[in-house]
């Protein structure tokens, strides 16, 4: 299922703005890979693009090259549809469809694929519930609207809706930032118990959110005010927050600025 | 805050200060006083309008001969005054429904097309052309209604007749321009852009996360409507259908140029005739006796409970799936 990803020559746009620069790098599968670094250098842009997701919004380009195996997402022939299905996203405010149930949210992007007849609808939706450390929670509420958990709760719906599809990569911007320390653990322990399956991304302001769930670490920075983002090193987290190859890093690690 | 707690606090902290802060000021007494007045003041008006129509309505219906809920005849101001509203109630109900089922989809549709679907510009320029399709006087659509559309419809009327007429909606002896059917059409006209500019609003409120939501997920255009645009606007398209449908129910001279108001009540819809209570108010009000004046206010009085049991109906359509937004 999981499959490894490899950005190369990545540049993003909002209209005439440049948010990335020329980004390269790979991602390889069954992990958890972490982006880092300060407000705006572009680790959601960049995170976005991985799902076609950037160019939604209105005058947003990408140029260069993501390849998920041997497919270029960015092909001419690739349509954006069939990339996000392959592609899951979590985002950073759990956002759980309001007019539907628990049920049918996690069984959204199915019936988007076609899956049919509540007997295998229902078992896909335990088993996505169940994956996303939720269903002792809600098996008795199914029916209930999803909007009417709490918000650690409503992301683990989220993420539910995510791997019910059993996409190829799960993204996820800063999907803690708006939990609390509880909730926070709840979904760090569960990328921990998702990263055999999946190839995973993830987006986050917590250095030690990324020290404990990542294998590898890419921090990210602007060259200054104005300028568009850079990756600036990616390697195995450990090296990252213990011995880093750049002095940029290190400081940023060590809460010298951003 | 609640004015309430903010006063402990001041008492408590400020002291003598904060209380001054809090209340008492003059702009939040005049601003106190001037809301609950114009509350009470729309209150006292509808109070006084019920009154009024009721005081005026109720000496003719002590004088009605016939059932004035269930006789067709509308004679008020004979020796023996006889009238009832049964075929006025039948004309503006099935003329205005038939104008909701016509206009509803088509105002969804446009409303659909200009929030999700056309080029940023030209989505503009459409919601304006739509709105001013509203500031259209009725007197207009009643004079092109009538001068235009009525000889047109007409040979719909036959060709619908003769080719379709054993529906029986089609169907009837005698098919003409000026029926309920175009009295509809008319109507639709009419109701189509408040539809389409109240849903268009609604659909533009969808919060950005859910549409991203419904893409992240692999959604068509089309599935992120169906997904996430269209059940977080249900409630406020049946609100926009409703407010439509009211303005159907209590249009007057469009419905009362068009239609050759004629007696009976018939599901024959291309049957020239037929009459609403607002048209049956525009046409006889100025030779009604003192009596007919009466009969007509009470069939008003009828139409304001069907308005009144129609919204009724529509909140608690739309109150029923509460919990889901």
């Amino acid at each position: 299922m999981a499959k490894r990803i490899e950005i190369s020559g990545l540049n993003a746009y909002y209209g005439k703005t440049r948010a990335i620069e020329d980004i390269s790098m790979t991602i390889e599968p069954r992990s958890v890979t972490a982006f880092i670094g300060p407000s705006g250098c572009g680790k959601s842009t960049l995170l976005r693009t991985l799902n076609r997701m950037h160019e939604v919004i209105p005058g947003a380009r990408v140029e260069g090259k993501v390849m998920l195996d041997d497919l270029n997402l960015y092909g001419s022939d690739v349509d954006p549809v069939a990339v996000r299905r392959a592609v899951g996203m979590v985002f950073q405010r759990p956002n759980p469809f309001p007019t539907m149930s628990i049920f049918d949210n996690v069984a959204a992007g199915l019936k988007l694929n076609g899956v049919r007849g509540r007997n295998r609808l229902g078992e896909i939706v335990e088993k996505s519930l169940r994956g996303a450390n939720l269903w002792n929670e809600v098996k008795d509420r199914l029916n209930r609207p999803g909007a009417g958990l709490s918000g650690g709760q409503q992301q683990r719906l989220c993420i539910a809706r995510a791997i019910a599809v059993e996409p190829q990569v799960l993204l996820m911007d800063e999907p803690c930032s708006a939990l609390d320390p509880i909730s926070t653990l709840a979904v760090e322990d569960l990328i921990a118990s998702l990263k055999d399956q999946y190839t995973i991304v993830i987006v986050t302001h917590n250095m030690q959110q990324a020290a404990r769930v990542s294998d590898r670490t890419g921090f990210f920075n602007l060259a200054g005010q104005g300028q568009p983002g850079r990756l600036v090193e990616i390697d195995d987290t450990n090296k990252i927050f213990t011995n880093p190859g750049e002095k940029a890093t290190e400081d940023y690690i060590t809460g010298r600025f951003g | 805050m609640t004015s309430e707690t903010l006063e402990q606090g001041a008492t408590g902290s400020l002291g003598e200060r904060g209380r001054r802060l809090s209340t008492g000021r003059l702009g939040d007494r005049l601003f106190g006083i001037s809301a609950r007045g114009s509350g009470i003041l729309l209150l006292l008006i509808i109070a006084a309008i019920a009154v009024f129509l009721i005081a005026k309505a109720v000496p003719a219906l002590k004088a009605d001969k016939a059932n004035f809920l269930t006789s067709q005849e509308w004679n008020p101001d004979a020796a023996q005054p006889r009238f009832g509203v049964l075929q006025l109630a039948w004309g503006t109900l099935l003329s205005s429904f038939m104008a909701l089922i016509l206009a509803t989809p088509v105002a969804i549709g446009i409303a659909l097309f200009i929030a999700y679907y056309s080029p940023r510009r030209l989505a503009s320029g459409l919601g304006y052309v739509v709105d001013l399709l509203a500031a259209v006087p009725s007197v207009v659509y009643g004079l092109w209604g009538l001068q235009f559309f009525v000889p047109k419809m007409a040979s719909v009327a036959n060709f619908l007749h003769d080719h379709l007429g054993w529906i029986p909606l089609f169907g009837g002896d005698n098919v003409g321009g000026q029926s309920i059917l175009t009295a509809a059409i008319v109507l639709a006209i009419m109701i189509l852009p408040i539809i389409s500019s109240i849903s268009r609003e609604v659909f533009l409120q969808v919060p950005r996360a859910n549409i991203e939501a419904a893409l992240a997920l692999g959604a068509t255009r089309w599935e992120v409507i169906r997904m996430a645009v269209l059940p977080f606007g249900r409630s406020g398209m049946v609100s926009a259908a409703m407010l439509g449908l009211g303005r159907a129910l209590g249009e007057t001279i469009a419905v009362a140029m068009v239609l050759s108001t004629a007696g009976g009540i018939s599901l024959r819809i291309l049957k020239p005739g037929g009459n609403t209570f607002a048209a049956n108010i525009a046409n006889t009000f100025g030779m009604a006796g003192n009596l007919g004046r009466g009969a007509l206010i009470a069939s008003g009085l009828v139409l304001f409970v069907i308005t009144l049991l129609v919204n009724m109906l529509a909140r608690a359509i739309v109150a029923r799936r509460k919990e889901f937004v």
